[in-house]
């Protein structure tokens, strides 16, 4: 089912396709996994699929484990201490826990945009060649390109292009949150990971990241945690709802929000809790 | 009922009133020293100083401040580098390697004292360790007392800065697949440089004008002495010192002393200024 996926391959245009197919193959597998802050297990035992080139969804409550789960496909959970894990994580059917695996490498196949944008203190321009220059030796010509591809492909390029040596610190923050989208989508990773990309967003920011979301799919496999339960219904395909560290429903997005199968996620996205 | 009537709320807005006032005082206070300070030195200083004074040696009578104004450059550059390098390395480990382990609370601690160390000590210490085993007074030994008053204010001020980045972007610098010694490179320091560059300019002005760390290290000395560091040098604050008490008899080096005294608190008065400069453009 899962064709091996070597680093960066894959970029040449794939064939447009809106509605999901009916076979798709698995990204990442979560298998079995739990993960303790200290005493205190934050997921339970969480197994599921996210299909290659979809939007999954996170939703559920404060707390409930959604951002931590994603935090852990990244592993940039490993930056701290007091924090284990067990079971697994296949990307492409390599446990990402494996005691082998490089984790620089890992998040420059996995890249992730956090809640708040966090443009670095340097210009755009340098924001967006940051990662682009840790992976690869471009010429000069070829890495203008490159940062104005992404650029182009987050929609800032239009905005930022007179202002590419200016810090990305002084943009906007609906700006800068696509400017890190840029900075993300510039290594070209294979999995791109949202953390409430748009809570610090105003309503027209938010709505240029989620045409983005819908155009950045077609290359992309994209899991996304939102509060925004319209967000989630309106840009993905599959949606999971956490509920207190435990996976209670995954599904087609449809499915979820029309006929849950459990009564806590019904109870959920009818607003009777949460 | 109107609100601004109130017992509770007029007796708010008398101690605010009050507390203000009393601050207010305090800064006057403040600034009233700081010019009586520039007023005199201005007054006493500015007639000795004219060209010759930056060019001519000290003499016994008459001559000049140059080579005195040029080692306390020297030696306060020197110490000033070689304090950047061990600062800003000892901050960096600290405030992104050290974790919360014991070594790094007792390092912390240790740094706070030396902060404090009255630098007639720090002088004493390098003329146990250095000046008496050598032989002989020498700059280097100057240079090595002021780098040990300099090390800490570096330490205190990188290791502030580097805290004041926000996890956030270490984590982003990380997600990109970023190594750590290049996340503090590239992300970490381009957020601090501004703050660093400050700590170092201040640590800069205050062992230039450092009189006890030299009183039995460089010593002092009436020869040009450009690049010598093995032997003596002649400094400002040392030549200010000896010529207000010693030779106080003789009223040009009084005066000249004045002068020095006026180069001096002008040049860290720019120091000062420059810092600000830099923190401003932080922001």
């Amino acid at each position: 089912m899962t064709a091996d996926i070597s680093l960066k391959q894959k970029r040449d245009a794939d064939p447009v396709d809106a509605t999901p197919a009916p076979q798709v193959a698995t990204k990442l597998r979560v298998d079995d996994l739990s993960l303790y802050y200290g005493k205190f297990q934050a997921l339970k035992n969480v197994s599921m699929e996210i299909p290659e080139r979809q939007v999954t969804a996170f939703i559920g409550p404060s707390g409930c484990g959604k951002s931590t789960l994603i935090r852990c496909f990244n592993r940039i959970h490993d930056l701290y201490e007091g924090i284990r894990t067990e079971g697994q994580i296949l990307l492409d059917d390599h446990d990402i826990y494996d005691s082998g695996v490089d984790l620089n490498l890992l998040r420059s196949r996995v890249g992730m945009v956090f809640q708040k944008p966090t443009p670095f203190p340097m210009s755009v321009f340098d924001n967006v060649a940051f990662g682009i220059r840790l992976y690869e030796k471009l010429s000069a010509r070829e890495l203008e390109e490159r940062v104005e591809w992404a650029l182009r492909k987050a929609a800032l390029w239009n905005e930022v292009k007179d202002k590419l040596k200016q810090s990305g610190q002084a943009l906007s923050g609906g700006q800068q949150q696509r400017l890190c989208i840029a900075r993300t989508i510039a290594v070209k990773p294979e999995v791109i990971l949202l953390d409430e990309p748009t809570s610090a967003l105003d309503p027209i920011s938010t709505g240029y990241i989620e045409d983005l979301i819908n155009e950045l799919k077609k290359d992309y496999t994209i899991v996304i945690v939102t509060h925004n339960m319209q967000q989630a219904a309106r840009i993905s395909d599959i949606t999971a709802f956490m509920y207190l560290g435990s996976l209670i429903e995954c599904d087609d997005t449809t499915k979820i929000f029309t006929q849950p199968k459990e009564s806590r996620t019904e109870d959920y996205i009818t607003g009777r809790y949460g | 009922m109107n609100i601004s009537q109130t017992p509770l709320y007029r007796r708010r807005k008398r101690l605010n009133q009050l507390v203000m006032l009393l601050c207010q005082l305090a800064t006057v206070i403040g600034f009233v020293f700081l010019f009586a300070i520039l007023f005199t030195l201005v007054t006493k200083g500015i007639g000795a100083i004219s060209p010759s004074t930056f060019v001519e040696r000290t003499r016994m009578t008459g001559g000049g401040l140059g080579n005195a104004i040029w080692g306390t450059f020297i030696m306060t550059c020197a110490a000033t580098l070689i304090g950047t390098v061990i600062g800003v390395a000892a901050g960096t480990w600290l405030a992104e390697y050290s974790g919360k382990g014991v070594m790094a609370k007792v390092i912390r601690f240790i740094n706070d004292i030396l902060l404090s160390a009255p630098s007639i000590i720090i002088g004493l210490f390098i003329y146990a360790v250095v000046v008496v085993p050598m032989g002989n007074f020498s700059a280097w030994a100057g240079v090595l007392a002021l780098t040990v008053i300099i090390v800490p204010v570096v330490i205190r001020s990188t290791e502030d800065m580097l805290r004041l980045i926000p996890n956030s972007l270490r984590e982003a610098a990380a997600a990109l697949g970023a190594h750590r010694w290049w996340i503090i490179v590239r992300v970490c320091y381009s957020g601090a440089r501004a703050g660093i560059l400050t700590g170092i300019l201040l640590g800069f002005a205050r062992i230039s004008g450092e009189t006890a760390p030299l009183l039995f290290t460089s010593l002092n000395s009436n020869q040009w002495n450009f690049f010598d560091l093995g032997s003596e040098m002649a400094n400002l604050p040392m030549t200010i010192y000896q010529n207000m008490t010693i030779n106080a008899f003789i009223p040009d080096l009084v005066a000249l002393a004045w002068g020095g005294a006026l180069i001096l608190t002008a040049a860290i008065l720019i120091l000062n200024i420059a810092a600000r400069y830099f923190s401003r453009q932080r922001s």
